[in-house]
C-alpha cells in the first residue's frame, strides 16, 4: 500500500475511549484526525465532495449530531462506522425491538402505546411490575419501574404533561427478573470479542450509573446471540446488552452504537480499541481497493 | 503545563491533554473542558444533554 490510510474521528469531547482509539490507531502507524462536532460544517450542493478520509469513525456524545453527521457523510460518499442505518436503529429502542423481532432474536416482551389511556391498558394487560423507557436515551436515564396501578397513573400523567413529544411514545416491557446483573457483549464485525457482567444492587445495572463490571465468558451460545443481534441492526462496532431471564434464557435488551468501553478492558483482558481499529482499517482498505 | 481552574482558581498541572478532553479539577471536583492547548484554556464542561449517550 502506498499512502497511509486517512482516518477521521468525529467527537464532541475527548473521553478516555477516544484517547484509547487514537492511541490504537497510532500503534498501527496511523495518525487519525479528530473532527470536533462543535465546529463541523457539512454542506450539500452540486459542488459537494466527500471529506478527505478513507473512513470516519463517529464518536459524538450527542446522538442527534452523530446520526445526522453519519447520514450526510454517507450521501457525500464517505465510508463511516457505524453506518447510519445501524446507528439510527440502535439509537431508537423501538426501532431496535422491531429489527430484533424481524430477525427472530429473543428479547423481552414489548407493548407500545401512544396515549396515557392506551398505555395504562397495555400495562394492566401485561401485569406488574413493568418498565417504561424513553425510546431515545442512554445511560439509564428516565427508566421507570412501575409496580402498581397508582404508580402507573401518576407516571403516565407526568410523562404526558412534563415530557416532550418523544415521552408520549410509551415503550412498555415487563420487568425481567434478572440476577442483579446483566451482560454487555462487544461485537466488532462478525465477532463477539468479549463480554462483561454488570452487577448492581439497583435494578438499573448501567456502569454509567455505578454498576460494577466483571468478565463474562463468551460461550458459543452467548457469542452467537450477540453476533445475531448485531447483524439484525446492520452490524458494525456494537455493544449488545443482554438480560438473563430465569425462564426464557438470554434476552437482548438493547444495542449501543457508540459504546463506552473503558471499564471493560481490564476485567476482560481484551484490547477492545485494538479490535475496533483492526476492523476500521479493514473497512478503510476496502474503500481504497 | 499549568492552567487555572475557572471554578476554584486552583493551579492545575496538565500533561498530554488533547483539545476537547474533559478533566476533573482535583481541588474542587468541577468537570472542565480543555478548549485550547496553546495557550491552554479551560472552561466548565457543558451539562449533560438529553440526547447524550452511547
Amino acid at each position: 500500500m502506498s499512502d497511509p490510510l486517512r482516518i477521521g474521528i468525529i467527537a464532541s469531547r475527548i473521553r478516555v475511549e477516544e484517547k484509547l482509539l487514537v492511541a490504537a490507531f497510532e500503534a498501527r502507524g496511523i495518525a487519525p484526525s479528530l473532527i470536533d462536532d462543535d465546529q463541523l460544517i457539512l454542506s450539500l450542493s452540486s459542488q459537494s465532495a466527500p471529506l478527505p478520509y478513507d473512513l470516519i469513525v463517529e464518536r459524538s456524545v450527542s446522538t442527534s449530531r452523530g446520526l445526522y453527521a453519519l447520514r450526510l457523510l454517507e450521501v457525500l460518499g464517505n465510508r463511516v462506522i457505524n453506518r447510519w442505518q445501524t446507528a439510527n436503529t440502535c439509537a431508537d429502542k423501538l426501532l431496535t425491538s422491531a429489527a430484533l423481532h424481524a430477525a427472530g432474536v429473543p428479547q423481552p416482551e414489548l407493548a407500545v402505546a401512544f396515549t396515557p389511556e392506551a398505555a395504562l391498558e397495555a400495562i394492566e394487560r401485561m401485569g406488574y411490575p413493568v418498565v417504561l423507557k424513553p425510546v431515545i436515551g442512554s445511560w439509564g436515564r428516565l427508566l421507570a419501574r412501575v409496580n402498581d396501578r397508582a404508580a402507573a397513573e401518576a407516571l403516565l400523567e407526568h410523562k404526558a404533561v412534563l415530557g416532550g413529544y418523544q415521552h408520549s411514545i410509551f415503550y412498555i416491557q415487563p420487568l425481567v427478573n434478572k440476577p442483579q446483573r446483566d451482560i454487555r457483549a462487544f461485537v466488532v464485525g462478525d465477532q463477539c470479542i468479549c463480554a462483561i457482567y454488570r452487577y448492581s444492587e439497583h435494578w438499573i445495572t448501567n456502569t454509567a450509573r455505578g454498576g460494577k463490571a466483571e468478565n463474562c465468558p463468551v460461550t458459543p451460545e452467548l457469542g452467537a446471540l450477540a453476533v445475531r443481534a448485531a447483524e439484525a441492526v446492520g452490524g458494525g462496532v456494537l455493544a449488545v446488552d443482554i438480560l438473563e431471564d430465569p425462564e426464557r434464557g438470554f434476552l437482548v435488551n438493547e444495542i449501543n452504537h457508540t459504546m463506552e468501553f473503558r471499564n471493560s478492558i481490564a476485567p476482560t483482558g481484551v484490547d477492545i480499541p485494538a479490535h475496533i481499529v483492526e476492523y476500521a482499517l479493514r473497512c478503510a482498505s476496502e474503500v481504497r481497493a | 503545563m499549568n492552567a487555572i481552574c475557572p471554578e476554584c482558581e486552583a493551579t492545575l498541572t496538565l500533561n498530554d491533554v488533547l483539545r476537547g478532553e474533559i478533566i476533573t479539577c482535583p481541588e474542587c471536583g468541577a468537570e472542565l473542558e480543555v478548549i485550547s492547548i496553546d495557550p491552554i484554556q479551560l472552561e466548565l464542561a457543558p451539562m449533560e444533554q438529553e440526547d447524550w449517550g452511547e
